[in-house]
């Protein structure tokens, strides 16, 4: 009897154990303040980054009293959106790319905006071009186009000088690049010129290299079906390009799973020449993968054939579906204090620089104009004191951006198609028999497949 | 004969116990009485744990193979996701490099940590020193061991394997960025991983091995060779049929590496079974077709139960014998 007593205790308190472990998951405010988890920073960003936050984020709790803004690491990443999509671990207000805001609008998975987009007067401002990419049919809104880029050719302005090449002369056409890229890998050791190739931007990446040589890998039929166009003249060119670097110059280094993280992590460690990727990414450069400032240079990335143009994107802030209207409320004020009024008010504009300079985070990165060219010129005046980006060395960029077509990124199936062509990229990069017209062919069949399916 | 003799008489026997036993029947109060409860209250933790994140993760994904879901909005769909896998061009690309891997792995990983055993019995002194080095791997933690390895298969000259092959004047290799060797480089890994444990398993098998076995066969001029051909072998017999069932098993479930290493590339080259559930799952960003992930995840639960099943019936005979 006694060891029956004693077992039940030990049962007893076995489960106690259990439920207060299962108590402590459940949480909530007790400052009676209304909580919102906004979006930071990827991990692995640098303390300073999070400094520039807490003074933002102070700032903000100092203009609205009643809210508590709680910083949650974020970064999207394909695999990992999906999970936390799912999983409902999502901060209530994050950024998804321009690629997937349609889709997330044909599954209600965001939530509807337009009064609170109307009210602050941005419905007019946004450049109409990138604000449907967030209207379903009806027109509503659901989400706040916050900042938008066009593919850049990112390139070490240390490597080009180590190989007697002039830094403030940039390659201008696709022969030009090859050729530095093999005079860079011949002179330094370094891979003169890299290509992504893993987890979807292998896809990305030639899409956007097929825009360039003049191609168009997908046709919207305005239907809400598309047309797989892989197989096109600029595609074929692009991967060419890469076929004659990688085999005939070995201008192209040993590595060639890079996806976007490590080819960063690459570049700024001094061991890629040349590079294509979003114009914005030297902010993520510098904070998150320690660039020197120094060695970086940014221009446009050539144009060549009929009808060529830079694949353009961007991302947009968004509340999750799931939040109840007071959180929704506060969510909007955080969205427009925190990405829009930096666009649009002077005060903002300068307090924000003033944030970020004063923990040594960019101010400056070249983006693209989600609003009107005159506000983002307006913008860009309000904060010219703070510019820390060595602008001098972005002028290629600066230069030719505007003169460029730029073309948005394919809406159907977007990620599942890059991921398909990641294997046609790798293909080409690591076989050197690779039958290009073949693999071609078989990735339009395989992308109208997956274009169809649904 | 004499069981059936003895069969009526048991029955007879029970009859006449049943009005006793009805008295003996279970109630609420003998459960509780006979520590029912704080049975149960014992093993709850460890049922709500296994109910929570094994069964019924299970009993969700077997369902979720007839739907169509992106845990947000669901649809039955029948059969379509397992007949949309089975269409799949990539399914055969992932089973014959899921089988690849599992050859290579028996050629790489069955003999070697066989011969590293049978060698370190033969060892005199500082035997715990060596066990202690082979296991060492295995300590390792997997994610940090692959990491290390990429670093070593670095495919420029400079790279660390290809320096050590430069010394004897062998050209550098492409390793992880080739599609035929990718996976060779990736089966190298998981052996080094993975032997420390098996060393250690056939060790102890080995000093199972009765020593007079060896007196014997030294008294008939044996030498080493015909000691371990017509002895060990035989004697380890039982054990290494199970760790090569337990093998086909593993590797027929092989992730981590070509998830690290490669993520599946190049070309697909690298792509396993498990990597294509993942990819079905989480590779389109917006919901994922985990229809189609669990699909294909039950298809391999059924060829792993089957074999499993063999292993079961293997080891049961071995257990008689």
């Amino acid at each position: 009897m006694k060891s029956r007593s004693r077992a039940l205790i030990a049962g007893v308190a076995a489960f106690g154990v259990i439920a207060s472990l299962a108590a402590c998951s459940t949480g909530g405010s007790a400052s009676g303040k209304t909580e919102i988890r906004v979006a930071t920073f990827p991990p692995g960003a640098d303390a300073a980054a999070y400094e520039a936050f807490a003074t933002q984020e102070a700032q903000f709790e100092k203009l609205n009293p009643d809210i508590d803004v709680i910083g949650v690491e974020y970064e999207w990443t394909g695999p990992t959106f999906a999970v936390q999509l799912a999983g409902g671990s999502l901060p209530d207000v994050f950024t998804v790319p321009f690629t997937d805001a349609k889709t997330l609008l044909e599954n209600g998975q965001l939530n509807d905006v337009t009064k609170e987009v109307t009210d602050l007067g941005y419905a007019d401002k946004f450049n109409p071009i990138i604000l449907s990419g967030v209207q379903d049919a009806d027109g509503n809104i659901y989400g706040f186009p916050r900042q938008a880029y066009a593919m850049g050719l990112h390139y070490n302005r240390t490597l080009f000088e180590q190989a007697g090449l002039d830094p403030n002369s940039p390659p201008t056409t696709w022969d030009e690049v090859r050729e530095d890229a093999k005079i860079i890998a011949e002179k330094t050791g370094k891979a003169g010129y890299a290509q992504m190739t893993m987890n979807n931007t292998g896809g990305w990446q030639l899409t956007a290299g097929s825009i360039a040589h003049g191609g168009r890998t997908q046709v919207d039929n305005g239907d809400g079906t598309y047309t797989s166009t892989i197989d096109n003249p600029g595609t074929e060119a692009d991967l060419q390009f890469l076929h004659d670097l990688r085999w005939e110059d070995n201008s192209m280094g040993s590595n060639f799973l890079l996806d976007w993280g490590v080819i960063n992590q690459e570049f700024a460690a001094g061991n890629i020449g040349m590079y294509t990727s979003g114009s914005d990414v030297y902010t993520a450069l510098v904070r998150d993968f320690s660039l020197n400032p120094d060695d970086y240079g940014l221009t446009v990335i050539p144009t060549e054939g009929d009808d060529p143009g830079v694949l353009g994107g961007g991302d947009i802030a968004v509340v999750s579906p799931t939040v109840d209207a007071t959180t929704k409320a506060a969510s909007i004020k955080w969205i427009d204090w925190y990405y829009m009024q930096k666009l649009l008010d002077k005060d903002a504009a300068i307090a924000d620089a003033e944030a970020l300079v004063a923990s040594d985070q960019a101010v400056g990165t070249p983006v693209l104009p989600v609003l009107d060219q005159a506000t983002y010129e307006q913008s860009r005046e309000w904060i010219a004191p703070y510019v820390n980006v060595p602008l001098d060395q972005m002028s290629g960029f600066f230069d030719g951006i505007f003169d460029q077509t730029p073309v948005g990124e394919p809406k159907g199936k977007t990620q599942e198609i890059y991921a398909l062509l990641d294997s046609v990229v790798q293909a080409v990069l690591t076989d050197e028999n690779a039958d290009i017209p073949a693999l071609l062919k078989q990735a339009d069949k395989d992308a109208q497949a997956l274009l169809d399916g649904n | 004969m004499t069981i059936l003799d003895e069969a009526p008489a048991l029955i007879e026997s029970e009859r006449e116990s049943a009005p006793v036993q009805r008295k003996r029947k279970r109630t609420p109060l003998t459960w509780f009485r006979g520590g029912g409860l704080s049975n149960l209250l014992f093993l709850a933790p460890m049922i709500i744990v296994f109910a929570v994140f094994s069964w019924s993760p299970i009993i969700r994904s077997f369902i979720m193979s007839f739907q169509k879901t992106n845990l947000i909005t669901t649809s039955w769909v029948g059969l379509d996701n397992f007949e949309r896998v089975l269409s799949d061009p990539l399914l055969g690309t992932a089973i014959v490099n899921t089988l690849y891997f599992a050859l290579l792995a028996l050629v790489f990983g069955f003999p070697i940590p066989l011969l590293l055993a049978v060698l370190m019995s033969e060892v005199k002194r500082a035997k715990g020193l060596y066990s202690a080095l082979a296991y060492l791997p295995v300590v390792i933690p997997p994610v940090v061991a692959v990491l290390l390895w990429k670093f070593f298969y670095d495919a420029s000259p400079t790279g660390v394997f290809n320096t050590i092959l430069g010394w004897v004047g062998i050209a550098p290799q492409p390793w992880l960025q080739s599609g035929a060797s990718a996976m060779p480089s990736l089966v190298i890994e998981a052996t080094w991983a993975a032997a420390g444990g098996s060393i250690i398993i056939y060790l102890a098998a080995l000093l199972s091995v009765p020593p007079e076995l060896y007196d014997a066969a030294e008294v008939d001029g044996a030498s080493v060779w015909r000691k371990v051909w017509h002895v060990t072998l035989p004697q380890l017999r039982g054990v290494l049929f199970i760790m090569l069932i337990l093998q086909v098993i593993a590797t027929a479930q092989v992730f981590l590496e070509p998830f690290l290493f490669t993520g599946g590339g190049p070309n697909n080259a690298t792509v396993t079974m498990l990597m294509l559930i993942y990819r079905y799952a989480f590779q389109n960003s917006l919901g994922g077709n985990y229809g189609e992930a669990t699909a294909l995840s039950v298809m391999l639960a059924i060829v792993l139960a089957i074999l499993s099943f063999i292993y079961f019936k293997v080891t049961e005979r071995w257990s008689s014998n």
